[in-house]
């Protein structure tokens, strides 16, 4: 990744060494830290934030895991060790708004922190360049790459059902010059991919397909050229079920904030 | 006058019967723990508006909905004529309401009749669906047996309602015009009355009344009774049940706070309290869910008001991909427990009291029971560990039952007092303990920033 080196990334310790704030913190996340895939996520919504320049942070070495797989997994002790960790980070930083690109930080963040003395204004990536596009700071180019294009969207379940996200990523993708088709299962009753939970990190029950199967032949019957997708494990889910379908070729998975620089050739 | 008198005894024994019931209802939905219910009651009231009388959830899907509404509509207006029934029943009158009601009760009489017949082409067609459809979500294991028994009893006994209905409205229409006193006018008996009955000699005529009118109330108290045994308590229930549902964010899990506090100390991120734990160890705290006793008051109130009609499991990932999963079991699940426990606390049953208790109690009380067994004997780790979390099911029900929250808390269990659990997880939660990350890195977490 030659063209990281144009990249502007801070971390909060740069920040507070400058005696400085940023605007916002840009919650990574483990797999945008180290997911391959994710990672690419990560850089294109980096590219987004320095275009339009949004001075933000990230805390690098010093953001742990949100500790939402553990807690669904049922493992509290493990959740509360790393969650307090955050939050002791957090406020020592004096962090008020945080914006994330992974609907399972997004979720505990906002909704589980606060039981836990940890109150912030956070947002979802999404929601981030919804209101980027609505104030004039992203121009869509027209004409794009996409032009054309059959895009359908996958909902994730932390972003749609459990906190009703369901518009910001679809106003979104209407700004792209391209057709967004949906699938019968979407908006309140979009299908899980099959990784939340704490599935991601186990083989699955015993059954007679995987979810992710599942999704992606409903994905296949309007026949897209592209998934949409707005969480890390949703796109490696809905990846491996294009795989498992040898559909690579025509079909692509992408993040939404891939798609806005793509688009403008950021 | 001997009517009376039976009917006044048919409802006392009723009544008292019920009571008892009901009593024990509560008594099994209070085994649960406490819970607090917060937030604003307003928006609980709108939501017992919209969700329970409106039936906004059951909209989603048309044609059901439509269909359930009619039952629902004749069933809630009918409860108007019951009160006029009881009058009639304990005074010896007949029609009380019609004289001061005049043209209104011919309208509300003709109401009902026309929702009863509503309701008659919708019970067929459920019929129809449940025996010769085979809809999936109707057809799963789960409801093999008596809830499949139990969806057919109660549309028969529908069946036999509304025939009764007509039978009473029927023949006392015709009684009326022979006594020169011209119709009733009542919308569908009017026309219906006079065509089956109208030939019969008046002696008949008069039975048949009785008949219809017989066969209505018992009908109803049987119903009352019925209820607690059935998934039709859901009728009575779901308004409670919706009034209580949490308003907080789906996403939020109930924070723990002895884990909190003690992983806090742990950290040093509180004083400690010197005077804290000291002497007596207090008993090992249980944590998560493995039985009734566990969960809250309002997870047993959810699955005794589960109606079984498998939404939330014709939606759920894992089910529809073959995992053993099924959110309306694990209802079904915390019902059939509950009903267990219920059982042996009513019948004293001395067997299920704690081994270390036994000697000298003569009497079984929830707080010394032990049984041997625990939910865990009616949901296996298997179904529990299928789950996304995916917050389907708590969408898809049509009176706001959370299985989700229940599936949490005994995973909680699993892993926190049993330590079991899938041992693929093992490593993830040591790879968060020590590195901070999901998965064991030996790379810096902002290395992709660098390169
Ligand atoms: S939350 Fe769990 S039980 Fe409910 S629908 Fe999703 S996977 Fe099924
Ligand atoms: S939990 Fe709700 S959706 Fe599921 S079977 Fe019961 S009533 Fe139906």
């Amino acid at each position: 990744m030659s063209d990281l080196k144009k990249l502007k990334i801070d971390t909060m310790a740069d920040f507070s060494a400058r005696g400085e704030e940023p605007e916002i913190l840009f919650w990574v996340g483990c797999a945008g830290s180290f997911d391959a895939r994710a990672q690419k996520v990560s850089v294109a919504f980096v590219k987004i934030l320095n275009e339009v320049g949004i001075n933000f942070a990230i805390l690098g070495n010093e953001e742990s895991c949100t500790g939402d797989p553990a807690r669904r997994a049922g493992n509290e002790f493990v959740f509360q060790m790393t969650a307090l960790q955050n939050i002791e980070t957090l406020n020592m930083y004096k962090v008020k708004k945080i914006v994330t690109a992974c609907p399972h930080c997004f979720n505990t963040l906002k909704n589980e922190y606060p039981a836990l003395g940890g109150n912030y204004d956070v947002i979802h990536h999404t929601q981030l360049l919804q209101e980027l596009i609505n104030d004039g700071r992203i121009k869509m180019k027209e004409g794009g790459v996409f032009k054309g294009k059959r895009i359908t969207y996958h909902d994730s379940c932390y972003l749609g059902r459990v906190n009703g996200v369901y518009e910001a990523p679809r106003k979104v993708l209407e700004q792209l010059d391209s057709e967004l088709v949906e699938m019968k299962r979407c908006k309140t009753n979009g299908l899980c991919c099959g990784a939340g939970g704490a599935q991601m990190f186990k083989e699955d029950e015993p059954g007679d397909k995987r979810i992710n199967i599942e999704r992606i032949e409903e994905a296949m019957e309007v026949n897209p050229d592209i998934v949409a997708v707005n969480c890390p494990f949703c796109l490696t889910m809905m990846t491996d079920g294009v795989k498992a379908k040898e559909k690579q070729e025509d079909v692509m998975v992408y993040d939404l904030a891939e798609l806005i620089v793509q688009n403008n050739g950021i | 006058m001997i009517g009376q008198i039976a009917f006044i005894l048919v409802l006392l024994i009723t009544g008292g019967i019920a009571f008892k019931k009901y009593s024990t209802l509560r008594r099994n939905i209070l085994l649960g723990k406490d819970e607090e219910i917060s937030g604003d009651t307003g928006e609980r009231i709108k939501n017992v508006v919209l969700i329970a009388f409106g039936q906004k959830k059951m909209f989603k899907r048309f044609i059901p909905a439509l269909f359930h509404f009619f039952i629902y509509a004749a069933f809630m207006l009918t409860q108007i004529e019951l009160i006029e029934i009881m009058i009639d029943g304990i005074f010896g009158t007949h029609r009380f309401f019609r004289n001061g009601l005049g043209g209104f009760y011919t309208f509300l009489i003709s109401f009902i009749e026309i929702l009863s017949v509503l309701a008659l082409v919708a019970t067929f067609i459920f019929l129809a669906r449940r025996n010769l459809l085979k809809t999936p979500r109707l057809h799963m294991d789960e409801m093999s047996g008596w809830p499949k028994l139990d969806a057919n009893l109660i549309l028969i006994g529908e069946l036999i309602l509304v025939t009764c209905i007509f039978t009473m409205n029927g023949t006392d229409e015709v009684m009326h015009r022979n006594a020169g006193q011209g119709s009733y006018g009542f919308a569908i008996s009017s026309g219906l009355g006079p065509a089956i009955f109208g030939g019969m000699s008046s002696g008949t005529l008069h039975v048949l009344e009785r008949v219809g009118w017989w066969g209505h109330i018992l009908m109803v108290f049987g119903f009352i009774l019925y209820l607690p045994f059935s998934k039709h308590l859901h009728i009575l229930l779901a308004f409670p049940n919706v009034f209580y549902s949490k308003l907080t964010s789906r996403g939020e899990m109930k924070n723990m706070p002895s884990i909190m506090n003690e992983v806090k100390s742990m950290m040093g991120l509180v004083e400690e309290d010197p005077n804290a734990n000291q002497g007596e160890m207090e008993e090992l705290p249980k944590f998560g869910a493995n039985d009734i006793f566990d969960l809250s008051w309002k997870n047993i109130l959810d699955a005794y008001t589960c109606t079984e009609c498998g939404r939330c499991s014709s939606v759920c990932p894992a089910n529809i991909t073959g995992k053993k999963l099924s959110p309306r079991k694990i209802m079904m699940d915390v019902r059939d427990r509950a009903e267990e426990i219920g059982n042996n606390l009513d019948t004293n049953n001395l067997e299920c009291v704690k081994e270390d208790k036994k000697e000298g109690t003569t009497k079984l009380t929830p707080d010394i029971y032990d049984d041997g067994k625990t939910l865990f004997d009616y949901i296996s780790n298997e179904e529990l560990h299928a789950c996304t979390t995916c917050n389907a099911c708590v969408e898809a029900c049509p009176v706001t039952i959370d299985p989700l929250d229940i599936i949490l808390q005994l995973r909680r269990h699993e892993i926190l007092d049993l330590a079991a659990g899938p041992s693929d997880w093992t490593p993830m939660f040591t790879a968060i303990e020590n590195g901070g990350a999901v998965w064991q890195m030996s790379d810096d977490r902002d290395k992709w920033t660098k390169e």
